[in-house]
């Protein structure tokens, strides 16, 4: 409890007193608003440590351009509403640079407010709208929607041969993004969709939901939901027998999702921008460091928090000077090469929108673990 | 139809737990006037006690002893010593608000605690289906069902066809007269809260694997429970019992045919419905009272 108490004051004093970006004594301030608790609390657990541990690794070296990291994390509770609350309070301690939020919804109410404040946001959110609205201070850390779908259906269509699919989405803005998202590449492929469900965040019985897919009985089941509700339907949907492939994104076959599911995630199929499964040297010594440090597997979040701070050090370097009202415009037509800079793990070069290209991977579940079976290339060379 | 039947058992298996949770308010109430805000909580918690006993090494049955013997300790004897006996003199409402503000420290004590994530928690059920003309329904599904039907008629038994039983119901019908008939009607009301820490640890045990064991669990349960013992009547166990497996049922063919967008409201309009038309519940019986 002591413990605890000391953390949060030290957090508390850190936030008041962070006074200027990077201060006279050497620091960079960096606030990070994540999920630590509410259904979004893997998410941002995971962006969370991935943050400290490129922070710890960062400072370890000297820091950027000499100055240490100091990073303070805020809560949001999975609320957008909270989510708007810390960010106001974070502002006011005029930070280097905002992380996250982790959920779309919260990134689409703080994103505004980190704008007019001249700060760069690097977030984990995947909404495809959220780079779509003119904001040129928000960077994202994996694929928008807008870049993971068209990878997703083509798959569907062309390898799986699907006529008819099933989609199960969660109804928040991460949720309906993906599903306006993949339901339009499926309408250009003529892919039929026969059931449409939308389920709640935080949704707990997914009885209904699996043996209305099984009523229908489609070619394949589309899933886009947060964690542990990918982990619920799974297990639903292996209960009510549905033998139809089941497809998504890189949450369903997702660490955790993994973990919480057990046997029912076999087989399961996505698409993944992040994994440390990937047969990439960089991000196996990065998830045997997340590891060593935390004691459990990281998921895509984890990566993403990550990178995020590394984005960071990468632009901040390029400026040689630590200049947080120019940090935006510099990671903006930024390639970050992982020979140059090793924490960036895989070669990435962000658009005038925020966005990022970089190779992706397919994904299956197998006996437990994620199996990657291809590697799809940059969109643009 | 038979995807149908599947969706009607699969209802009746979650209902079967809202049953269970219900049972439990509507004992509560009856014995002490003891409305328990933080019963869905109190079904969260022993899925806990029981993962914190598998990490300290026990096996899965012996976790499962632990889980019922701590249940049935805090959630049933200390309640009622620590909460219910010095709250209850001040009347009704002030408990509920008790109640509440448990809820919330159950909830934040094992965020602190555990772990604010969903865990995985292991079944008793196997994992399979079962084929019976043409109908695959879940073994998961059935076990569920059976162990909560069970649990519910051998508490229908005890109270109906034992002394102790009957006891236990003369001392929550009138405790006065009760007393004057030599009835301990204050042991009668701690087993009353005895056995709903047995009931919220069985409920947890079954519903765990399905919903993962997680900090927030109790909110959902927690009120389709108690809407389930307001539909099937407060005062009344085959009520509650009603009102449950009612639920799950409504609760699972909503959102199979008309809207998983609106099954959370179909609850409701259900529970007002029954307000509306018959206040006491389905089952319940009108009470009144005099001043």
């Amino acid at each position: 409890m002591r413990k605890a108490f000391t953390s949060s004051s030290f957090a508390l004093a850190a936030l008041l007193t962070a006074g200027a970006p990077a201060r006279a004594d050497g620091t960079i301030n960096l606030i990070d608003l994540a999920e630590l608790s509410g259904s979004g609390a893997t998410v941002g657990t995971n962006f969370k440590n991935g943050v400290d541990l490129a922070a710890e690794e960062i400072n370890a070296k000297g820091g950027i351009l000499g100055a240490k990291i100091v990073v303070t994390h805020v809560d949001t509770q999975s609320s957008a509403g909270v989510a708007k609350g810390q960010a106001e309070k974070a502002l006011d301690s005029a930070p280097y640079a905002l992380l996250g939020p982790g959920y779309s919804g919260s990134v689409k109410v703080v994103a505004p407010l980190a704008a007019e404040a001249g700060l760069t946001e690097i977030m984990g959110g995947e909404a495809a709208d959220l780079t779509r609205a003119g904001n040129a201070f928000l960077f994202r850390t994996s694929f928008g929607q807008q870049s993971s779908m068209p990878k997703i259906a083509k798959y569907i269509a062309e390898t799986l041969k699907a006529k008819t699919a099933a989609v199960v989405y969660v109804n928040n803005d991460f949720g309906k993004g993906g599903h306006d998202a993949i339901l339009k590449e499926f309408a250009a492929r003529g892919i039929k969709v026969l059931v449409d469900d939308s389920t709640e965040a935080g949704q707990a019985d997914f009885a209904a939901d699996a043996l209305k897919v099984k009523t229908a009985n489609p070619d394949v089941v589309f899933i886009y939901l947060n964690e542990e509700e990918s982990a619920r339907i799974l297990k639903e949907l292996r209960k009510a027998d549905v033998k139809a492939p089941l497809v998504g994104e890189t949450t369903l076959i997702g660490q955790k999702v993994i973990e919480l599911a057990g046997d029912a995630a076999n087989g399961a199929l996505g698409h993944v921008g992040l994994t440390t499964d990937a047969p990439v040297p960089a991000l196996k010594a990065y998830r045997d460091k997340f590891v060593a440090k935390y004691n459990y597997v990281p998921d895509h979040n984890g990566i993403k928090g990550y990178l995020a701070v590394y984005m960071i050090k990468a632009a901040t370097e390029k400026m040689g000077k630590l200049d947080p009202k120019n940090l935006a415009a510099t990671l903006h037509g930024l390639t970050i090469t992982a020979d140059k800079e090793p924490g960036i793990l895989m070669d990435v070069t962000i658009d005038g929108n925020g966005d990022l290209d970089r190779e992706s991977f397919l994904g299956e579940v197998v006996n437990g673990k994620q199996v990657i079976k291809e590697v799809l290339p940059k969109l643009k060379n | 139809m038979a995807n149908f039947i599947a969706i009607v058992i699969a209802g009746l298996a979650t209902g079967a737990l809202y049953a269970l949770v219900a049972v439990g308010f509507t004992l509560l109430w009856q014995t002490s006037q003891t409305i328990n805000f933080a019963q869905g909580e109190f079904v969260m918690l022993p899925a806990f006690f029981m993962l914190a006993a598998m990490n300290a090494g026990l096996p899965f049955w012996a976790a499962i002893v632990i889980g019922f013997v701590l249940s049935t300790a805090i959630l049933g004897f200390a309640f009622k010593l620590l909460l219910v006996d010095p709250m209850l003199p001040h009347g009704v409402l002030p408990l509920a608000i008790a109640t509440m503000a448990l809820s919330t420290f159950l909830k934040e004590l094992v965020k602190t605690f555990y772990s604010a994530e969903a865990s995985p928690f292991p079944s008793i059920a196997p994992e399979g289906d079962l084929h019976i003309f043409g109908v695959s329904i879940a073994l998961q599904n059935i076990v569920v069902l059976v162990v909560a039907i069970a649990a519910v008629a051998a508490l229908q038994f005890l109270l109906s066809r034992t002394r102790l039983g009957r006891q236990m119901q003369a001392a929550a019908q009138n405790p006065t007269v009760a007393r004057i008939l030599g009835v301990p009607v204050e042991r009668m009301i701690l087993y009353s809260f005895l056995i709903n820490g047995a009931l919220v640890a069985l409920a947890s045990l079954l519903i765990s694997p399905i919903y993962l064991a997680k900090f927030t669990n109790g909110e959902t349960l927690g009120l389709a429970a108690f809407i389930a013992a307001i539909v099937g009547g407060f005062n009344q166990i085959r009520g509650a019992i009603a009102g449950g497996l009612l639920l799950g049922v409504v609760d699972n063919l909503s959102a199979a045919y008309v809207s998983t967008q609106y099954r959370g409201a179909i609850p409701m309009v259900l529970l007002i419905v029954v307000i509306l038309f018959r206040p006491s519940g389905l089952l319940g019986r009108p009470e009144e009272r005099s001043v």
